[in-house]
């Protein structure tokens, strides 16, 4: 509750009324989901503030922005196009640096990190899904999940074992062989989930996961991060412009003009995995996917 | 993240534009194949060089009389009658590091037998001459100090005369005529062949040197036109030089300050000098081929370049998920260095296989140096290095967010 409280203060310094809510709605929102109440905060985002100097013209992508993410929650992260949620992610995915404020992940301060911290922070703490899945052309699916163990060190032996535990994981054991132009969207997508979770991080941050997905494939998805959420107490942020998608998450966060506008539990949760029984399984034999290139 | 695991993805990322890899890997190939065969070629022809002169003797000195001055009128070397074969014994006598010594007198005569005739550069000798030179008499006998001292009429013809004059027969205790004069033949030398700058060193024909003092000559004088001294060992010719030097300043009353009137020349100073000479032109050659792996190397770093644009993606992804910038530069130097030490393996291979067959051909010792492939090796990764750092620190200054994001 310590970060509570200063988070508290630190807002009434602001003395802003968007912000007192927004933390109100924060502090409100593990007390209404299932999962095991944890108190400790993953991500502490205090007074925020991204600038970029485009030529003569600076541009404010985030304005102050606070955010308080517990451990096992499962959020969505809302906004228009330059609404700063891409910054926003940028930041707390840790590949880039806030202009001002600060910013705690597991109450490590990553504000003032150098680039090569960065990068350990990143390949220890944090699990990326983007919309085009971004597995490395021409390697194999199990060389694809290995790769963060062999930035981590991890000895060749013990990096095959976690990898395929990895891809059992998203249900791709039978498909480490493959390389990535030999599997379909939905199939990379797993690939690239499978290599966000191998090196056990903090958070699992997925930038539109189901942007290049079907609506069957896009469920299958949501329906892994679900379970990973439910079964492992896994930290997920999933930023989507999609409302059916933010739908499976347990919080969402509208992010307007570099600020949070609203942040508030999901009221109907969907279960994906109910989801996909009411669709056609047409697609469902994964295997007679038409691969996808990588978009 | 271990070496190991970064050379085969180095690897992997080469083989997958094989094409590519291989013509960029030509330029070093083909940048150390040259180094190589030059250096090599060069190196042999200098070996060749230096047992030439080796043959001639490391240990030899010629003393010849200097350039005289007569009314202001300047006469080149060997022209002075300065010399006489009175300093020569001086020298044997006084000189303890001189094994022997002979003066030498020539004359241009024609040799008359029977019908056939040659014309002949004839070297005036003493008795020492054969065993100076380390030159074996094939038939009969070299004349002996008591021809010198009566100045006989006796000759030791090169093979090449007696097979002029003589055909198959033997020439032994024939007589022939030089100029006008009857000649009795002692002796026949073996074949020696050609000399370093291509002359026939057979076609000579000797006689004792005072037979050309008092009879060959126009005038009879007891100068000489050179003295040839061996030393006791290669490594006496320098003081031989200074103590021949000191002596004949002093039988000639030279004061201090006045030039000499001879001139000493050492043939471990002309082997020297010449080992001098063909390692210039080696380095030069060599040289010259460094520069086509200069242009191998800038190959490399352009193909290189190309590759962290292309890799844009690739690179950012790796970024994010936990690659350091150092990483990604020893992963895309690792790169450059394979590409660059495989060329100069093969390229090795190549120049060393050109270098055998030159060699062969030029009948040169055959030579691939360990110093060639020090060379080789070490400019090859220091190229590999040195123009693989620019595009892989490329790689490693992107921004992962950018990176990610290209296109």
């Amino acid at each position: 509750m310590e970060f509570g409280l200063e988070l508290a203060a630190a807002v009434a310094a602001a003395g802003s009324e968007v912000w007192s809510t927004t933390m109100a709605k924060t502090q409100l929102g593990p007390s209404t989901i299932e999962a095991p109440p944890r108190t400790d905060n993953v991500i502490q985002i205090e007074r925020v503030s991204k600038v970029y100097q485009t030529g003569d013209i600076q541009v404010h992508a985030l304005r102050g922005l606070s955010l308080t993410i517990r451990r096992g929650e499962f959020v969505a992260v809302m906004g228009p196009s330059g609404s700063g949620k891409s910054t926003l992610m940028n930041i707390v995915g840790c590949l880039d640096r806030p202009t001002k404020g600060r910013y705690l992940l597991e109450g490590v301060d990553i504000s003032t990190m150098s680039k090569a911290q960065l990068a350990d922070i990143r390949n220890k703490r944090v699990g990326f899904v983007f919309q085009s899945f971004n597995l490395v052309p021409r390697t194999s699916a199990i060389e694809n999940v290995e790769l963060p163990l062999l930035y981590a060190g991890v000895p060749a032996g013990e990096r095959h074992k976690r990898a395929r535990g990895a891809l059992e994981e998203v249900g791709l054991a039978d498909r480490e062989r493959n390389m990535p132009n030999q599997l379909s969207g939905g199939q990379q997508q797993r690939v690239a989930l499978a290599r966000a979770l191998v090196n056990n991080p903090s958070i699992i941050l997925a930038d539109e996961p189901t942007g290049a997905l079907d609506t069957r494939t896009s469920v299958e998805v949501m329906e892994i991060f679900q379970r990973l959420s439910r079964e492992h107490g896994l930290t997920i942020i999933i930023v989507t412009h999609e409302p059916d998608i933010a739908a499976y998450a347990e919080r969402m966060i509208h992010v307007r003009d570099g600020r949070i506008d609203s942040d508030e539990p999901v009221r109907e949760r969907k279960e994906a995995a109910e989801v996909l029984l009411t669709l056609p399984s047409s697609s469902a034999d994964k295997d007679d996917d038409e691969p996808l290139g990588n978009l | 993240m271990n070496l190991w695991a970064i050379f085969k993805i180095a690897v992997r990322a080469l083989a997958r534009n094989k094409m590519r890899s291989a013509l960029t890997m030509l330029g070093i190939i083909i940048g150390v194949s040259a180094v190589i065969a030059m250096v090599s070629i060069g190196q042999g022809a200098q070996a060749m060089i230096e047992d030439q002169i080796n043959s001639m003797g490391t240990n030899m000195l010629y003393v010849s009389p200097g350039n005289f001055r007569q009314g202001g009128a300047s006469f080149g070397t060997g022209q002075a009658n300065t010399l006489t074969d009175e300093d020569v014994n001086a020298m044997r006598r006084e000189v303890p590091g001189i094994a022997s010594a002979t003066p030498l007198t020539r004359a241009n005569k024609q040799i008359v037998y029977g019908n056939q005739n040659w014309s002949v550069q004839i070297q005036g000798t003493n008795e020492h001459y054969a065993e100076i030179r380390d030159w074996e008499v094939q038939e009969g006998a070299y004349f002996l100090d008591s021809d010198v001292r009566a100045a006989a009429r006796v000759i030791v013809l090169g093979k090449t005369p007696a097979e002029k004059l003589f055909g198959s027969m033997s020439p032994v205790d024939e007589t022939i005529r030089v100029g006008n004069l009857p000649f009795r033949v002692v002796g026949v030398m073996a074949a020696k062949g050609q000399s370093m700058v291509g002359q026939d060193q057979d076609d000579t024909a000797m006689v004792p040197y005072t037979t050309v003092q008092k009879k060959l000559a126009q005038r009879p004088s007891n100068s000489i036109n050179q003295a040839m001294i061996s030393a006791v060992s290669p490594k006496a010719t320098t003081v031989v030089q200074r103590q021949v030097t000191e002596l004949l300043r002093e039988r000639h009353h030279l004061g201090q300050g006045e030039a000499d009137d001879f001139n000493v020349q050492n043939m471990s100073d002309i082997a020297a000098t010449s080992a001098q000479v063909t390692g210039i032109i080696t380095l030069l050659l060599g040289s010259i081929a460094a520069i086509s792996l200069i242009v191998g190397g800038i190959g490399i770093m352009n193909i290189m370049l190309v590759s962290v644009t292309e890799r844009t993606r690739e690179i950012g992804i790796r970024m994010a998920v936990g690659a350091r910038p150092n990483y990604i530069r020893l992963q895309f130097l690792t790169e450059s260095l394979v590409l660059s030490l495989a060329g100069g393996i093969l390229g090795m291979m190549l120049g060393g296989a050109a270098a055998a067959i030159v060699a062969r051909y030029l009948g040169f010792p055959s030579l691939v140096s360990s110093l060639a492939v020090a060379i080789a090796f070490g400019f090859s990764s220091g190229i590999g290095i040195f123009f693989g750092y620019y595009p892989a620190h490329k790689a490693a200054a992107l921004d992962p967010i950018e990176a990610l994001r290209y296109e």
